[in-house]
């Protein structure tokens, strides 16, 4: 009836051209430095995310070119195509196929998910302030010490941190944790963090929150255990009153954020 | 001047306008009067006597203009005046700017405000690019800055995005499916008229001490709930362009259902208008939700009902649970006709039969179903109840399954097809593909929770809506109106300058959006008037592509301005189609057809032997046996 398609050879355009994509994005260092034990879980499912989206994107690619090439009308060319209404086979493929990818992606997601975010029995606690423009750090566990728009934590120590908005909703990341959370006014938030690297980190805040949402920005030090025992030793300051009022206001709505695994 | 002030038109509304913003203004004051409160309220929540006369002013408009004047009279027991149809049509340019039940001129009317909004927000596109371009402050400040991209956004989605697919879908629909107009061509013509009435809030409230609503097009409480005065506006302005589209789309459904001609089943439809049947049922029911989180919102402002204030028990999140159920069906809202614009131009200028017909009109289904389970994947780092995240990413992921039908189904429509490439249309439909499939990647892997975690909120997220709505709901956009440029005006549109706004566009999006997806993983987030010196470059080159990208639009303006008042006449059917729009004469006839056509086969059927779509009046063609033969069924 009409022709056959180089089915192998444009499977083999896809695999090469697929490849070739994965090799090059694979290799670009997308997200940065990886500060939290987090990180290198994420950056990983981005990277087998890359890939199978190289293959499927070079499916595409190939698809559409070899079509452009193989079926451009001829010039002056006024006839109609082949009448192909579909082809049961082929819909039904490409409406399972890519259900099983996208599924296989979900069970991995939520694999990651669990594994990031799976709780320690003995976390350390912050508390996270955030309010136009600006972050201070509450250590609840060390004297309700107060630390007003520097962030201190110690390396290899699971924390979460428990976070509290005063006025708007402002968010919480650190892009070298890969780690994001809104700050809540009302409630409670949870962020669960393991840094693993000794640094100086920025955190950002990533949630619309007024004409200084773009400055307002903290310092970040992660530090070996005897350093951070020695740096909020010297806080002097308590928690303001306000702020605990505001502790003591936030219900919880959601104690611990665990992926469903938990639930 | 009493006659004009009697008739319906631009003085009587202005009028209108004037007395019902006096009467709004009048009736603050003489209650505050009342209860012994100061006269005016200032705080920058409240202003009654500025929102009170805001309100009723675009009604008084309407009213005075003549959008009620026949439900009016009939409601009052009235002598109505009997539509004689002189208004229908257009004659002249000035036509276009009357109350017109016409549904060829309220598309007309459609298309040119909303690229009109469109040109206004580019501007403003223009403007951020600028102050972006290096790291500092140089054009704007800060609070300006976050004005100009709530309000860029704002204008594109609800007064461009939104009603420049229902301005299409009015002048082609009716035609495809072979009625003589739109079910309620009043209601149809009110739906216009309230759209240039937001598009005018939106921009208005630049006006407003403390300036343009500056909360994000999200307008997330509390935020907005304690945003200056110009925040109101946008909840106002919403409620308009609601109104529009959900009477758009009630009107659409109705049409659609029950004005088909005869012969017309739902297996012979063409996609455009089950695109639109999907589009309309996400709309009546979702639409509703984003307008009364405004309302909530604007009554949180000026009634103090703390919805979402936390200090007075209110809850915070619930506006955001309630604006995405809204705002998740809207991006399919924005996404599904452009579907149906694919569509029907690649099956023309492939000549080949969609591949998959049925599987394509069941996709687009699905989408409406899976598009009401996704929400929260907005809100995954919003502190909601975390164990909601991992049924919204599976439902999320699964949406890419009729997604990616649909792109199969078109790639299997090139396959031994006779593919045309000299219509600019055909180009953009193409380019679509590529853009869109790369959207939809990133769409997936946002929709991964661990990966959202991370770039929740940063440029990613800048990248990927703009790699959907602009490479994919605009690109479509652009096909569907090269396509039926011709049939809407009777002109040819220059090849020759499409394919250089084609290329601009085209290279301009992928050199804007590319970048962003990098510099948003490596820590650059969204919304913000300054960032970190590193990312200084990354963003020059950016701004310069934009730059790039708006320059092409120019020249698009500019061929379609020449190109409609000077290009060459169009025949009945330049690209040869089949479905019925294509057999009736560019433009039109006043009332679409002498005779209702019988529909008598698919709309795709290139290539059969002997095979019809419809048979037109005065064809003389048999209706085949078993095909209903009544022809202009009442």
């Amino acid at each position: 009836m009409y022709g056959r398609l180089p089915i192998v050879k444009m499977l083999v355009a896809t695999v090469a051209l697929g490849a070739a994509l994965s090799a090059v994005m694979v290799s670009i260092d997308w997200d940065g430095q990886q500060g939290s034990t987090a990180a290198p879980k994420i950056d990983d499912l981005l990277n087998v995310m890359i890939v199978l989206s190289s293959f499927v994107f070079a499916l595409v690619m190939v698809m559409l070119f070899y079509a452009l090439w193989k079926f451009k009308a001829k010039p002056g060319d006024e006839s109609d195509g082949e009448p192909i209404h579909g082809n049961t086979k082929l819909e039904v493929a490409w409406t399972i196929i890519p259900t099983i990818i996208v599924l296989f992606a979900g069970g991995y997601s939520w694999k990651v998910l669990d594994d990031i975010e799976e709780p320690v029995k003995d976390p350390m606690i912050v508390d996270v302030f955030s309010q136009q423009y600006a972050w201070s750090f509450g250590y609840p566990e060390n004297g309700k010490v107060w630390s007003d728009g520097e962030l201190h934590v110690p390396v290899n120590q699971q924390i979460h941190f428990k976070m509290h908005a005063l006025d708007v909703i402002h968010s919480f990341w650190v892009p070298e944790w890969r780690i994001k959370k809104d700050n809540v006014p009302g409630i409670t938030t949870t962020a669960i963090v393991t840094p693993d690297k000794v640094g100086t980190y920025q955190l950002v805040c990533t949630e619309l929150c007024g004409f200084g949402h773009a400055t307002m920005r903290a310092k970040v030090v992660v530090e070996t255990p005897a350093d951070f025992k020695k740096w909020v030793g010297e806080l002097s300051q308590p928690i303001p009153p306000d702020f605990l009022e505001s502790i003591k206001q936030d219900t919880e709505t959601d104690p611990i954020p665990l992926g469903t695994g938990g639930a | 001047m009493v006659a004009a002030i009697k008739q319906p038109g631009w003085i009587r509304g202005a009028l209108g306008a004037i007395a019902a913003a006096a009467f709004g203004f009048g009736l603050v004051i003489a209650l505050r009067a009342i209860s012994d409160l100061p006269l005016y309220q200032t705080e920058q929540t409240g202003y009654p006597h500025v929102v009170v006369p805001l309100t009723l002013a675009p009604l008084g408009f309407l009213a005075g203009f003549g959008c009620f004047d026949y439900w009016l009279r009939w409601a009052a027991g009235a002598p109505t005046i009997p539509d004689d149809h002189s208004q229908h049509g257009a004659k002249s340019w000035k036509d276009y700017f009357r109350f017109n039940t016409d549904h060829k001129v309220i598309g007309i009317q459609y298309i040119v405000t909303t690229f009109f909004f469109f040109f206004i927000g580019g501007l403003m596109a223009m403007l951020i690019r600028a102050e972006l371009a290096q790291p500092g402050t140089q054009i704007v400040d800060a609070a300006t800055y976050n004005s100009l991209f709530s309000t860029h956004a704002v204008l594109m989605i609800f007064v461009f995005v939104i009603p420049v697919f229902a301005g299409i879908a009015n002048y082609v629909l009716p035609l495809m499916i072979g009625a003589p107009d739109m079910a309620f061509p009043r209601l149809n013509a009110l739906s216009f008229w309230m759209l240039p009435l937001a598009g005018l809030l939106f921009i208005g409230s630049f006006l407003a001490p403390g300036g343009a609503f500056d909360a994000g097009w999200t307008g997330y409480a509390p935020l907005s709930t304690g945003a200056p005065l110009g925040q109101s506006f946008f909840n106002l302005g919403v409620q308009f362009a609601g109104a529009s589209s959900i009477a758009t789309a009630l009107n659409f459904l109705v049409t659609i259902i029950t004005m088909r001609a005869p012969g017309m089943t739902f297996w012979r439809m063409p996609l455009l208008v089950w695109a639109n049947l999907s589009t309309s049922l996400l709309v009546v029911a979702a639409t509703p939700f984003i307008a009364g989180a405004q309302f909530m919102v604007l009554f949180d402002r000026i009634l103090h009902t703390n919805f979402f204030e936390f200090a007075a028990g209110g809850d915070v999140i619930s506006y955001q649970h309630i604006f995405w159920f809204y705002s998740h069906p809207a991006v399919y809202i924005m996404m599904l006709p452009g579907f149906g614009i694919i569509s029907e131009v690649i099956s023309i200028h492939s000549r080949k039969p969609i591949f998959g017909y049925r599987l394509m009109a069941l996709a687009l289904i699905g989408i409406v179903v899976l598009s009401y389970s996704v929400w929260a994947h907005h809100m995954f780092v919003a502190g909601m109840f975390s164990w909601l995240r991992v049924p919204m990413m599976l439902t999320t992921l699964l949406i890419a399954v009729p997604t990616g039908i649909k792109i199969f189904s078109w790639l299997g429509t090139l396959y031994f097809g006779k593919i045309h490439t000299y219509s600019t249309a055909m180009l953009f439909a193409l380019a679509f593909i590529v853009t869109f499939t790369i959207g939809g990647i990133s769409g997936v892997m946002l929709g991964m929770v661990p990966i959202d975690i991370h770039v929740s909120d940063t440029y990613f997220i800048v990248a990927h809506i703009h790699f959907v709505l602009f490479g994919g709901s605009v690109f479509t956009i652009f096909a569907g109106i090269y396509h039926w440029f011709p049939k809407m005006t009777g002109r040819m549109y220059d090849e020759k300058l499409g394919r250089v706004h084609f290329w601009g566009t085209v290279l301009g999006t992928w050199g804007t959006f590319i970048p962003m997806h990098w510099v948003g993983m490596d820590g650059m987030p969204r919304r913000v008037a300054d960032y970190a010196t590193q990312f200084g470059e990354w963003n020059l080159l950016i701004s310069v592509f934009a730059f790039m990208l708006g320059a092409a639009q120019l020249v698009f303006l500019y061929n379609m301005v020449v190109s409609w008042r000077f290009g060459p006449k169009a025949e009945a059917n330049p690209w040869r189609g089949n479905s019925i729009e294509w057999q009736v004469s560019s433009p039109p006839p006043i009332f679409n057809f002498d005779e209702i056509p019988r529909v008598v086969g698919g709309p795709y059927e290139f290539g059969v032997p002997g095979a019809k779509h419809a048979i037109m009046a005065g064809e003389g063609a048999e209706v085949p046996a078993g095909e209903p033969s009544v022809v202009g069924a009442k």
